[in-house]
């Protein structure tokens, strides 16, 4: 097997990989692990929170919800490693401090990498895969690509090619008195703008649709609190402007820009002169020749069509970890997307991934401990109050529990949901967390009879998102009466 | 398929459901919308399931079934997901993919504000789910 990549995504994968005991080589382009977080975010600290003062202790699985950015790990010297390092000034960490957390990780798992490593290009020799470097060839049944959404990307609008791009942003106080054109009204857009607002003179974010703000889609989609103060500021008129309208052109003007774009909503091309434009437009997966070799990729970030195993859907035995996980869109219930795109929503999908792929092609089978059913319910409420699972990916993973009735109520830990409810196996229940449109949390109960599909049952709320109550268990017991029934004779 | 925003906006144009559009309206309907993939045999809908979005094709084919039984086929430029979220009723059929999809994909709550900033679509999806109705009935009589 190769992994390529030393980021979030390829840590993890490793990681689990080599605690199946599965044989592997890491291959990465960089100098050091950390992925993205060498460089990015700019303005030098994430979106992600770390709290380190939970409910319970550092080392509890449950501690996870409140720490999204370590990296998973089974022995407590290498888990939550991120607030360990952190100052204390913010509950964001710093980009330093989160290249410095995924460093240490990697020290202390002993992962090895081997860095400077640049995988150049990809073919079929029979059965496998050959992976061509800068350091030799290598060759492999299975491989999986942790290379990041990481190429900047501009749209291929005349005068894009004039103007930099989000990744070339330089230091702020180069921008001091500047008037500012951003092309996008994403997070990356207004990180810039909240980064530069203090030095800029006037700033113009614009794309075709109004921005959408996360606190109004009760999700992660959308722009983040931390960088809603352009739109405060807009708002008072205080030189920040944002214009729904689609660019034409950009046009060179002396030493500067100007713009041409249409509104959305109709009326004359727009002209807006500007001494600087940064195209904060996304960026691409660098996947190089894969869909030559039959991957097939979709959307602005050619993103790889993929099974609910994070597998290509048209190329067997490629898999993807970190943030192009994303591609998944799972259940995708009220169009709330997972947290795919993020370490912790993408820690969980390798570490998944990585069991499927242990059991698919090496026949490693995980252990899948016998549940009493006297603690059955009690430990689906158990999960849907804490797991971190299940509330980084909420509607997405799930914890399922099979209820065979000649080995008795197993545990076959966290399956993607849209697999468990599409696949007509034998008798199971899994239980997930979801978000509905008014923002309201409660879990979701999937009861799969043998050979049929399964049935969705919704629980009630509970105002502390404590759901181990006489309610929820009366309700929960009701619904597992008929299922279980075979399982525990 | 990989489409680049502009080759996006040139075959969103050449979608019955979207023939009305100005160009910048196309653009913001690309913007507004995501793109999505799913592999063959997913279920997209699910029959019973709450919290659906609205889908609109523009590669590959679903099969429509309603108590496992297929009812029919959709293709690009064909739509689904807008009966359940106008009623606010889980779907009656499952919509499952029988070739590697491509679709727009928009969230259910935000189906009513789309059609309403932009009409032209609202009146396109009328006249198709009058045509399905049409077909029904002729169909039953």
């Amino acid at each position: 097997m190769v992994v390529v990549g030393s980021g979030p995504g390829g840590l993890q994968t490793s990681y689990y990989l080599r605690h199946l005991g599965i044989d592997h080589a890491v291959i990465s382009a960089d100098p050091s692990p950390g992925g993205m977080f060498r460089r990015f975010p700019f303005f030098q600290r994430l979106l992600s929170w770390t709290k380190p003062y939970g409910p319970v202790p550092r080392e509890d699985r449950f501690y996870q919800w409140f720490d999204w950015n370590s990296l998973l790990a089974e022995e407590p010297e290498s888990k939550a490693i991120m607030p360990t390092l952190m100052d204390g000034s913010s509950s964001f960490p710093s980009r330093p401090e989160m290249e410095l957390n995924l460093a240490t990780y990697a020290q202390r798992t002993g992962l090895r990498v081997r860095y400077d490593c640049r995988w150049e290009s990809t073919r079929r020799d029979g059965e496998r895969f050959v992976l061509q470097t800068s350091d030799g060839e290598y060759r492999c049944q299975v491989a999986i690509f942790a290379v990041g959404i990481a190429e900047p990307y501009k749209p291929d609008t005349p005068g894009f090619e004039h103007v930099a791009h989000y990744a070339d942003t330089r230091s702020p106080a180069t921008y001091a008195g500047k008037r500012l054109f951003i092309c996008g009204k994403e997070n990356s857009g207004f990180e810039l703008a909240t980064g530069l607002l203090q030095w800029a003179q006037r700033i113009v974010l614009c794309s075709p649709r109004p921005a959408k703000l996360s606190v109004n889609t009760h999700s992660l989609l959308g722009v983040r609190a931390r960088y809603i103060q352009p739109v405060e500021d807009q708002i008072l008129g205080g030189g920040v402007f944002m214009l729904n309208a689609s660019i034409n052109r950009i046009e060179r003007l002396g030493s500067g820009y100007r713009v041409l774009c249409s509104r959305s909503e109709g009326g004359p091309e727009l002209a807006v002169d500007a001494d600087e434009v940064i195209a904060a437009t996304g960026f691409v997966c660098p996947l190089r020749d894969l869909p030559d070799l039959g991957v097939s990729v979709y959307g602005r970030s050619q993103l790889p069509s993929m099974t609910n195993y994070w597998e290509s859907a048209t190329l067997p035995g490629i898999y993807f970890a970190g943030t192009i996980g994303q591609g998944v869109s799972g259940m995708k219930k009220y169009g709330l997307p997972a947290n795919s795109g993020a370490v912790h929503g993408a820690r969980y999908n390798a570490r998944t991934m990585v069991f499927h792929v242990a059991q698919r092609h090496f026949g490693v089978e995980q252990p899948r401990p016998v549940v009493e059913p006297s603690r059955l319910v009690e430990a689906l409420l158990e999960e849907a109050t804490h797991a971190p699972e299940l509330w980084n990916q909420k509607s997405y993973l799930a914890r399922s529990f099979s209820l065979d009735s000649g080995k008795g109520i197993l545990d076959e830990g966290i399956v993607p949901l849209a697999d468990f409810v599409d696949t007509e196996g034998s008798a199971a229940v899994a239980i997930a967390v979801e978000t509905d449109d008014t923002g309201d949390i409660h879990p979701a109960v999937y009861v799969r009879e043998q050979g049929r599909p399964a049935v969705e049952t919704l629980l009630s709320s509970q105002p502390l998102h404590d759901f181990r109550t006489a309610e929820h268990r009366a309700q929960l017991s009701s619904l597992l009466s008929g299922v279980t029934a075979g399982a525990v004779r | 398929m990989a489409l680049s925003p502009q080759e996006l906006v040139d075959m969103l144009s050449g979608l019955s459901l979207f023939a009305d559009l100005s160009r910048p309206q196309l653009e913001q309907v690309a913007h507004k919308m995501t793109e999505e993939s799913y592999p063959v045999g997913q279920r997209i809908l699910r029959q019973g399931f709450t919290g659906t979005g609205f889908y609109v094709i523009l590669d590959g084919e679903v099969a429509i079934k309603i108590d496992s039984e297929e009812v029919a086929r959709l293709q690009k430029g064909d739509f689904f997901g807008e009966m359940s979220i106008l009623l606010g009723e889980p779907p009656v059929a499952d919509v499952v993919t029988t070739r590697l999809l491509h679709v727009l994909h928009l969230g259910g709550p935000e189906l009513e504000g789309f059609l309403r900033d932009h009409p032209q679509v609202m009146y396109r999806m009328l006249k198709a789910v009058a045509l399905r109705l049409y077909n029904a009935s002729r169909t039953r009589s």
